[in-house]
């Protein structure tokens, strides 16, 4: 059979298009933000020394590691909705995207703390620094520094999968590619377009990445070596 | 509509995970051939092989598995081949398996020292025979762990089949829920049923990982 | 007598870096030649061109009768008769010691499994180590992984032997083991040429000694010109002890 490719009357839905890719990017920003936050206080309390916490930061990552995103979400918005707590979905999308990303965030920064050396510790506790600064600058700045190319990694791959937040009706890309293909039964094409567009918000994330990690780690800047 | 949680809604979630299963398989298997395939191209000799295969796994990595699975879905549907969801989302599965193994096997076959290259070639061993005897032997070792590691990628990214209506186990706790309306119960067994398939996986992919590691340390 | 290895004005340059500047030497049937030089003076890739592990850009050079610089080059007929042993000894560590010696005769020769065995029993013999034959490389000391290398090289019956500082990443007492096979190979008649940062095998076995320095051959003669050197250069080279 032949097909005719149609992407001309797709035309006029371009801002449409334009705003679901900037609330995918917004959802990213934010989730990546919250999530950086989660994900480093879970491996520092996976470290620590009360057991329980340990435990309980080493349980929630396990369990969004080896359970679907989808699961979750549905688990937590029409969990949340039948208990009676309606979120809007805009933030219920975002606090799926922060509970599923700041497990991988955890995961990704404590194998980076794993690679700093006791010594280094040793060195800064007989230098007299308190835990929280040894914890800042001499375990967290480079553990961040050597797992950043993973811990970007992973958040590109959350802005990708944000786009299963279609299915408690973001209004994000996908969602807004969903209603576009029924009003203009171009689906194949849409979803080309919509697939296009994904790939250059990676590469745009993956930009902006790079120079915020040129920004954040000078040794990097100056060697351009990895650490 | 309500009524409560009984044995029949559980053995339809498990008649869910069996589906799972088989879509998990399909999609590892098909996927673990068309990987290989990215993988011989991206380490071709040939820059051109290179260059495009790379482009390929870029833009597969690059795009949501969803929006790939809408895109064969209805790519397809519209050239006229009618696809049931399980072949559906076996090939866009299979697109994303190849390009996310063939980069994993790529990585590995690339920490293979090249100095094993160099001693097989000096031996006129001709490439194939290099990486048949010398090179995929030992890139085995190292690929095993992050390849059972993907296998759970797999499992759960299956979970979007649902979407085109494939009744796994994420659709089968929807058609549950949907009856019942307890959410926190319902999706709540499902992500223990996918827990009690991934968490093993998972759990044997890193000591795999820790053993690959222990040897390697004491060969050096 | 008649070369089987000649260089002529031989160039190449990594990038912008030129690393041989027109190097030109031969070597006859059953001839053992050492070259010397400081690291950076281009005698290991000098000897990497010899079996085309790396490509040259300008110059003629033959082996065997392979015209390297020509595009009809065999590349596999070169390597067979052209062995190798490297600095890392690079044994495949997944496969014991006979199959280390034994892919390439049985993959590239089509011998069968038998005949193989016996082929490694004989190449082991000659550097003595027939007992190691079912051991994996990692069981073995520096010194016999490196002999298992030349038993491997040995084991393609190779008309000319290139060694690249085979006993640089090896401990004294090792090193010795290893030069003593050399030795007898050289008694045996092989044709070699052998980088090496050992100036009393220098002395001693090889024929003819060739002096690299900045990607040219500085100085070259039998080896009793290492007591008595011609130029300064060489000569800086031998007192520095290395």
């Amino acid at each position: 059979m032949k097909y005719t490719f149609d992407f001309a009357s797709l035309q006029e839905y371009w801002p449409e298009f334009l705003r679901g890719a900037l609330m995918t990017l917004e959802m990213t920003a934010i989730a990546t933000v919250l999530g950086m936050v989660i994900g480093v206080l879970c491996a520092i309390g996976r470290r620590g020394k009360r057991p329980w916490l340990a435990a309980l930061c080493g349980a929630y990552v396990e369990v969004v590691r080896n359970t679907p995103y989808l699961i979750q979400i549905f688990f937590i918005f029409f969990g949340l909705a039948s208990a009676g707590l309606k979120l809007p979905i805009f933030a219920a999308a975002i606090l799926t995207m922060v509970f599923n990303v700041g497990a991988y965030t955890a995961e990704i920064v404590r194998a980076g703390m794993d690679t700093i050396h006791p010594g280094q510790i040793e060195a800064a506790e007989a230098l007299g620094l308190s835990v929280p600064q040894i914890y800042w600058d001499v375990i967290l700045r480079p553990a961040l520094e050597r797992v950043y190319p993973s811990l970007t990694g992973q958040f590109v791959l959350m802005m990708l999968s944000s786009s299963v937040t279609s299915q408690i009706s973001a209004e994000e890309l996908t969602g807004v590619a969903n209603s576009v293909q029924s009003e203009s039964f171009r689906s194949f094409e849409t979803f080309i377009v919509v697939a296009v567009l994904y790939f250059l918000m990676a590469m745009l994330l993956k930009f902006a990445f790079f120079l915020v990690g040129q920004a954040m780690f000078p040794r990097r800047r100056r060697l351009g070596t990895p650490l | 509509m309500g009524g409560s949680f009984t044995v029949n809604h559980f053995l339809y979630l498990l008649q869910g995970v069996g589906w799972t299963v088989v879509l998990s398989a399909l999609a590892f298997a098909l996927g673990g051939v068309a990987g290989f395939g990215v993988m011989l191209l991206r380490t071709a000799r040939s820059a051109l092989l290179r260059r495009i295969s790379f482009l390929y796994v870029q833009l597969i990595q690059g795009t949501p598995l969803l929006i790939l699975l809408f895109v064969v879905y209805f790519g397809l549907g519209v050239v006229g081949i009618e696809l049931p969801p399980l072949l559906a989302a076996g090939v866009s599965l299979m697109v994303y398996c190849s390009a996310f193994l063939g980069e994993i096997w790529r990585g590995c076959v690339e920490s293979v020292p090249r100095t094993q290259w160099e001693a097989s070639e000096g031996l006129a061993l001709t490439r194939w025979q290099t990486l048949v005897d010398v090179i995929l032997p030992q890139a085995a070792r190292i690929a095993t762990p992050p390849t059972v590691g993907f296998l759970v990628q797999v499992l759960k990214s299956t979970s979007l089949a649902s979407v085109v209506g494939f009744v796994e186990l994420t659709r089968a706790a929807q058609v549950v829920n949907n009856s019942l309306f307890t959410p926190f119960l319902v999706f709540g067994i499902a992500g223990v049923l996918y827990f009690a398939l991934c968490y093993p996986l998972s759990r044997w992919s890193r000591s795999l990982e820790r053993k690959l590691n222990v040897g390697r340390r004491q060969a050096a | 007598m008649s070369a089987v290895v000649k260089l002529h004005d031989i160039h190449k340059s990594f990038g912008a870096i030129e690393v041989l500047k027109g190097v030109s030497f031969e070597i006859d049937r059953g001839e053992v030649v050492a070259i010397i030089g400081r690291s950076g003076s281009g005698k290991s890739t000098a000897l990497r061109c010899i079996n085309r592990l790396e490509t040259i850009q300008s110059g003629t050079l033959e082996v065997c009768g392979h015209r390297l610089d020509q595009p009809t080059l065999d590349l596999r007929a070169l390597r067979q008769d052209v062995g190798m042993v490297f600095q890392s000894y690079n044994l495949f560590p997944h496969l014991t010691v006979e199959q280390n010696i034994t892919l390439a005769p049985r993959r590239v020769k089509r011998l069968p499994n038998s005949q193989a065995r016996a082929l490694a029993q004989e190449s082991l013999e000659r550097v003595g180590l027939a007992e190691k034959i079912d051991c994996y490389p990692e069981q073995l000391s520096g010194g016999q992984q490196q002999r298992v290398a030349i038993a491997r090289s040995l084991a393609m019956q190779p008309k000319v032997m290139l060694f690249d500082e085979v006993t640089s990443a090896l401990d004294p007492q090792l090193t010795g083991e290893v030069l003593r096979v050399m030795e007898t190979l050289a008694q045996g008649g092989m044709t070699m040429a052998v980088v090496t940062h050992e100036m009393t095998f220098a002395r001693r076995v090889a024929d003819r000694v060739i002096f690299m320095h900045q990607g040219r051959v500085w100085e070259t003669g039998p080896g009793e010109m290492l007591e008595n050197p011609q130029t300064p250069e060489l000569q800086a080279f031998l007192s520095n002890g290395l």
